[in-house]
C-alpha cells in the first residue's frame, strides 16, 4: 500500500509450546496440522505467519479464543520468544536482541494495552501512567507533567491519585491506555482491550479510541474477538484460526470474498451493506455519467440513491477526482444480501 | 486404583486393600505369637546390639562441622552481632544496662503509640484492644517480663522475614533451590521445637542470643512457602505490563512483583509474628527469661493465680499482634483529595509522636506513668491463687476431677500404654504400613515402613510408642468431643462463625497457654498431659469440621431435602461424605499439634521422647538430641504423609476444588 518499508515485518512466525518445541519444529513434517501438532503433545499457539504492518496502519487480529492472536501479538513484543521464523520490527531482528537491547526497545517504541488492565494496585493513577518513565529513569517533574498530559488526554483529570480499585472497569483502561502511551510510543499493541467491559461503555471507548488515533496516527495492532469491533476499527483485518491467518485484508474484500469457508461463515451474519464502499465496487474501466457518489460512502449511505436512481453504472470520485464507476447492480446485491 | 501384581504364574492380581489387609493379618498374627510367648525375643524389641549408634555419628558429624570446619567461630561472630541488637532493644524496653543507655521507654508512652497505631489499622476497636493489652501488661505488674519477651520478637521476627522473604524469591526464581527447601521444610515444621533450642544454644551461647535463633529458624518456614505462592499469583498481565514498560530484572522484582504479592507476604508476615511470639514464649526451657520463663516458673510451683494471669498478659499480646497484622493485610491505600495539608496525610504520624513525646514527658514528672512498681500493680495473684485451690478443694468438683482421673488413667489410658507397648515392633511397623496403604497406597506404605524402621533402630522404641500412643489417645478424645460440637455448630450460621472466631483466636494463642487450664484442673499429673494436648488438637479439629459442612455446595444440600431426607440422613449420606476430606485436613493438623504439644507437656512429667529430649537440653549432647528430634519428625511425618494424600485423593474422586 505505502512505499515506505513495513514498521513490523514477519516472516513463516511459528511459537509452539511444549517439552522441547525447537526440536520438535525442526524434525515435524511441515504440512501437520494443528491437532497433528497436539496429537504429539506440542501446542501451535503461532502457526507459519507472514504478516506485516505498515507505518500509521491499525491492523486487526481478529479470532476465537485460543486461535492464537495473543499469542501472536505477544511474540511482536518479544514476551514470547519465537521457535522458528523472523521478526523485524523497523527492520531490526528482535530475536537477535540482547536483553539491555529489547528492554531500550520497549522503554522506546511500544506501548501495549491488556484485556484486564494490568495495573499496579499499590500505584496511583499517576504512578501508573508514569511508571514506564521512571522505569526508563526520567526525573520526577518531568514524568509529572508527562503523565499528567496523558491523563488529560484520556479524559481522566482530577483522579491522579485514584488507586485502581477506586475507579471503574471503563476508567481502569483508560489509565491502562494512558500508561501505554506516556512513553510516546511508535507502536502501539491492544489485546482485546475492551473485552472486559460492558458493552454501553465498550462502545463509548471505541469512539474515544479512534478519536486518540485521529490525534495521534499511531501504527497499531488491535486484538478482538469481536467481528463488529474488528469491522468498525480496522484498516486491515487478520482473521485467525487455530495458530494460522486464514485470510488478511481490508474489511471490504473479507465481506466481499472470503478466502475459506471459515471467514465465510464468519461473515455470514454481518450487514455487509455497512462494510462495502462504493471505491471497492467501482471498477476503473467503467465511467457512468450524472453526478458522482462519494468513494467513502458505504452501499448502506447509498441505499436510497440505488434504489431510486435509474442508471446503470454510477460514477464515483475520491479526492476530487473520477476514479471509476460503480455497476448499480452490484451495490444492490450487496445491500440486499443476495447473493 | 493402584494394582499390584504379585508374582506368581498366573499373575494373581490383588488390589491394595487387600494387600493391607495381608500385611495387617500378618502383624496381628505376630502379636497373638508375643502373647502366647511363642515370639522369639529378637522379633519383639531389636537387641541393643543391632542398634546403630546413631547419636554418636551425628556427634562426630557435628563436632567436624563445629571445630574442624569452624562454624562455631562463624556463629560466634554472628552471636555478637546479634547480641548488639538484643542489647540495643532491651535497653530501649527495659533498661538494661547497654547501649544506647537511654531507656527504659516509659510503659504509657509505648501503650499510648501502640493504641494510635492500632487505630490507623482498625479502628477504635483496635485502638482500644492494642492500648488495652499494654496498660493491663503495665498494672497487672509484668512489665518487665513482657519487654523481655517483646525484646527479642521485635528483633526475631524481622529477621525472620527478611531471611523468609529472600529464600521464598530464590525457590519461586530457581527450580533447583526450590526442590531442595521443600523437604527440608516439611521436616522443619514437624521437627520438635526442642530440637531447634539446643543447636542454637551450643553454636550461639546461652540466653537471649540463642533464643532469638531458635525463634527466627522456627519462624522462617511459613514465610518462605507465603512469598513463593505469592509470586507465583501475580497475574500475567501485571507482569507483561511491567515488562512492556522496559522494567529491568531488578525493577521487576522491586516495583511488580512484591508490591502485586503484597497480601501473600502481609500474610506470611502475620504468621511470622504469631509464630514468634509462641517460640520466644517456649525459648524459657532453655533459661531465656521473659513472661515464658515466668510462667514455667509459676506453672512448676503450682501459683494458679500468677499462671493465669501471665496467661491472660500472653494471650492477649498475642490476639492484638494476631489481629493488627492481619488488619494490615486488608488495609489498602486510600487517595486523599487535593490540597490536603501534610499533617492530615500523615495523621497517624503526627498522633504517634505527639502521643509517644506526650507520655514521655508525663513520666517524667510522674513516675506512676514510667514505671508501676511491684507495691503498686494490681495482681490479684494471691488471691486468685486461694480461691482456686478452695474451689478445686470444694468436694463436688474435687469429686469430678478424681473421678475423671481415676476413670480416664486406669481404664482407658493405662491399658491402651500397655497395650500398644506389648504389641511388639516388628508387627507394629507393619500396621502402620498396612494403614498408609489402605489410606494412601504404595509410596507413602513404603515410606511409612522405612520411618517407623527408622524409629525402632534409633535406639527409643518404647518411648516412641508412648509418644505415639499419648498423641493417639488424646486425639481420639478430641475427635470424640469435637465432632460433636462441630457438627452442631455447623448448623446454623450465626454458631458457626462464633465457633470459627473462637478456633481462629484459640490458634493464636502460644501453645503453652493450654497447659494452664490442664494444669489447673488436674494438677502436675499425667492426665494433664493428655487434657492439655485434647484442648490443644480440639481446636484444628472443630475448625475444620465446622469448615468442611459449611462448605458442602448448597445445591447438594438441597437435592437431599428434595428427595425428602431426614436431617440425620441428610448428615450422613450428603453432608459428610461430601465434608470428609475437608475434616481430614482437620483431623491431620490435630495429630500434628498434639505431637507439638506432647513435646511441650514433657515439662510436667511424662516418660516420653519429650522427656529426654528436654533433659539433652542441659548438657550438650546434641547426636542424642537430633535422633530424639528426628524419631518424632518421622512419626509425625508419616501420618502427614498418608492423611493428606488420602484427602487429596478423596478430593479429586469427589470433584472438590
Amino acid at each position: 500500500m505505502s512505499a515506505l518499508p513495513p514498521v513490523i515485518a514477519c516472516r513463516n512466525v511459528w511459537k509452539i509450546f511444549g517439552p522441547d518445541p525447537k526440536r520438535f519444529l525442526a524434525s515435524m513434517d511441515p504440512g501437520m496440522s494443528f491437532d497433528d501438532i497436539r496429537e504429539a503433545g506440542y501446542i501451535a499457539g503461532v502457526k507459519d505467519v507472514s504478516i506485516e504492518v505498515n507505518k500509521g496502519e491499525m491492523l486487526v487480529i481478529m479470532g476465537l479464543s485460543g486461535s492464537g492472536k495473543s499469542t501472536l501479538v505477544r511474540c511482536f513484543s518479544r514476551l514470547h520468544d519465537i521457535t522458528g521464523g523472523t521478526i523485524e520490527v523497523d527492520g531490526q531482528d528482535i530475536m537477535a536482541l540482547v536483553e539491555k537491547d529489547l528492554i531500550e526497545l520497549r522503554r522506546s517504541k511500544m506501548g501495549m494495552v491488556f484485556q484486564s488492565f494490568g495495573l499496579l494496585p499499590h500505584r496511583t493513577v499517576l504512578e501508573n501512567v508514569a511508571f514506564p518513565l521512571e522505569m526508563r529513569g526520567q526525573d520526577k517533574h518531568t514524568r509529572r507533567d508527562r503523565a499528567l498530559e496523558v491523563i488529560k488526554l484520556v479524559g481522566l483529570e482530577g483522579r491522579e491519585d485514584y488507586f485502581p480499585r477506586e475507579l471503574s472497569g471503563g476508567q481502569q483502561q483508560r489509565v491502562g491506555i494512558a500508561r501505554s502511551l506516556a512513553i510516546e510510543p511508535d507502536i502501539w499493541f491492544l489485546d482485546e482491550p475492551f473485552s472486559a467491559l460492558d458493552p454501553l461503555i465498550r462502545r463509548e471507548m471505541q469512539d474515544e479510541f479512534l478519536r486518540l488515533q485521529q490525534l495521534l496516527n499511531k501504527t497499531i495492532v488491535f486484538i478482538t474477538h469481536d467481528f463488529d469491533e474488528a469491522l468498525r476499527l480496522a484498516d486491515r483485518i487478520a482473521i485467525m484460526k487455530d495458530g494460522a491467518v486464514e485470510q488478511c485484508d481490508t474489511p471490504d474484500q473479507i465481506v466481499l470474498h472470503p478466502a475459506t469457508e471459515y471467514v465465510r461463515k464468519f461473515t455470514e451474519e454481518i450487514d455487509k451493506a455497512r462494510v462495502v464502499h462504493a471505491g471497492v465496487l467501482a471498477k476503473a474501466d467503467a465511467r457512468g455519467e450524472g453526478d458522482p457518489v462519494a468513494a467513502t460512502a458505504t452501499v448502506k449511505d447509498l441505499a436510497k440513491l440505488l434504489v431510486h436512481d435509474s442508471r446503470d453504472i454510477i460514477p464515483v470520485q475520491s479526492e476530487g477526482a473520477i476514479i471509476g464507476g460503480m455497476n448499480r447492480q452490484d451495490a444492490l446485491t450487496v445491500l440486499l444480501e443476495a447473493s | 486404583m493402584a494394582v499390584l501384581s504379585t508374582n506368581a504364574a498366573p499373575a494373581v492380581v490383588w488390589s491394595r486393600h487387600q494387600i493391607a489387609a495381608a500385611i495387617a493379618i500378618a502383624a496381628v498374627v505376630l502379636t497373638s505369637l508375643q502373647y502366647a510367648g511363642m515370639l522369639p525375643s529378637w522379633l519383639h524389641r531389636l537387641p541393643e546390639a543391632w542398634i546403630p549408634p546413631f547419636a554418636g555419628w551425628l556427634d562426630a558429624f557435628f563436632n567436624f562441622v563445629k571445630d574442624d570446619l569452624g562454624l562455631i567461630v562463624f556463629t560466634r561472630f554472628l552471636t555478637e552481632q546479634l547480641q548488639f541488637l538484643l542489647d540495643t532493644t532491651a535497653n530501649l524496653l527495659f533498661g538494661k544496662r547497654r547501649w544506647p543507655n537511654i531507656g527504659p521507654i516509659p510503659w504509657s508512652a509505648i501503650a499510648a503509640t501502640m493504641a494510635v497505631v492500632g487505630y490507623y489499622l482498625g479502628g477504635w476497636r483496635m485502638a482500644l484492644l492494642a492500648g488495652g493489652t499494654f496498660v493491663w501488661t503495665a498494672l497487672i505488674g509484668q512489665w518487665t517480663i513482657a519487654m523481655e519477651t517483646m525484646s527479642v520478637l521485635i528483633v526475631a521476627a524481622p529477621m525472620a522475614f527478611v531471611i523468609g522473604l529472600l529464600l521464598g524469591i530464590a525457590a519461586w526464581k530457581s527450580t533447583m533451590v526450590d526442590r531442595i527447601i521443600r523437604p527440608v521444610l516439611s521436616v522443619l515444621q514437624t521437627l520438635p521445637f526442642f530440637t531447634y533450642l539446643l543447636p542454637a544454644v551450643i553454636f550461639f551461647k546461652v540466653g537471649p542470643t540463642a533464643g532469638a535463633v531458635a525463634t527466627i529458624i522456627y519462624a522462617i518456614p511459613p514465610m518462605i512457602l507465603m512469598t513463593t505462592l505469592g509470586l507465583q499469583k501475580v497475574s500475567p498481565e501485571v507482569v507483561e505490563a511491567g515488562k512492556m514498560s522496559g522494567c529491568t530484572r531488578w525493577q521487576m522484582l522491586r516495583h511488580v512483583y512484591i508490591p502485586a504479592a503484597r497480601t501473600e507476604i502481609l500474610v506470611g508476615v502475620n504468621q511470622v509474628i504469631m509464630l514468634c511470639l509462641a517460640m520466644v514464649v517456649l525459648t524459657a526451657f532453655i533459661g531465656m527469661p521473659g513472661l515464658g520463663a515466668k510462667l514455667l516458673a509459676m506453672m512448676g510451683s503450682f501459683k494458679l493465680g500468677r499462671s493465669f494471669e501471665i496467661g491472660v498478659t500472653i494471650v492477649l499480646l498475642a490476639v492484638t499482634l494476631d489481629r493488627m497484622s492481619k488488619a494490615w493485610v486488608v488495609k489498602m491505600p486510600e487517595h486523599f483529595e487535593r490540597g490536603t495539608p501534610w499533617w492530615q496525610r500523615h495523621k497517624t504520624l503526627v498522633l504517634a509522636t505527639a502521643a509517644f513525646v506526650g507520655f514521655t514527658v508525663l513520666a517524667y514528672f510522674v513516675t506512676w506513668f514510667s514505671e508501676i512498681g511491684r507495691t503498686q500493680s494490681w495482681s490479684k495473684g494471691k488471691e486468685m491463687d486461694v480461691a482456686i485451690k478452695a474451689f478445686l478443694a470444694l468436694d463436688g468438683v474435687q469429686y469430678v476431677t478424681d473421678q475423671i482421673r481415676y476413670v480416664l488413667n486406669v481404664w482407658v489410658l493405662n491399658p491402651f500404654r500397655d497395650f500398644l507397648l506389648s504389641i511388639p515392633t516388628f508387627a507394629f511397623v507393619l500396621f502402620v504400613v498396612a494403614f498408609s496403604l489402605a489410606l494412601a497406597g504404595r509410596r507413602p506404605a513404603i515410606l511409612a515402613g522405612v520411618f517407623f524402621g527408622l524409629v525402632a533402630l534409633s535406639g527409643w522404641w518404647d518411648r516412641s510408642v508412648i509418644t505415639l500412643y499419648s498423641v493417639i489417645s488424646a486425639v481420639t478424645m478430641a475427635l470424640i468431643i469435637g465432632l460433636p460440637i462441630g457438627i452442631l455448630a455447623a448448623r446454623s450460621d450465626r454458631w458457626s462463625r462464633r465457633v470459627l472466631l473462637a478456633c481462629d483466636t484459640a490458634q493464636t494463642f502460644p501453645s503453652f497457654i493450654y497447659l494452664i487450664p490442664a494444669i489447673m484442673l488436674f494438677g502436675i499429673t499425667a492426665t494433664s498431659v493428655v487434657m492439655s494436648i485434647l484442648i490443644f488438637a480440639m481446636v484444628p479439629l472443630v475448625r475444620y469440621t465446622v469448615e468442611g459442612l459449611r462448605g458442602v455446595p448448597p445445591e447438594m444440600t438441597e437435592a437431599a431435602d428434595m428427595s425428602g431426607a431426614t436431617k440425620m440422613q441428610k448428615l450422613i449420606n450428603v453432608q459428610l461424605p461430601l465434608a470428609l476430606p475437608t475434616m481430614a485436613v482437620g483431623f491431620n493438623q490435630a495429630i500434628m499439634f498434639a505431637f507439638f504439644m506432647v513435646i511441650i507437656a514433657a515439662f510436667i512429667g511424662t516418660q516420653d521422647l519429650g522427656q529426654e529430649l528436654q533433659r539433652t537440653l542441659a548438657g550438650t549432647d546434641m547426636g542424642k538430641n537430633f535422633v530424639l528430634g528426628i524419631c518424632v519428625s518421622l512419626m509425625a511425618l508419616t501420618f502427614d504423609m498418608t492423611i493428606m494424600k488420602w484427602a487429596a485423593d478423596k478430593k479429586r474422586m469427589l470433584g472438590l476444588p
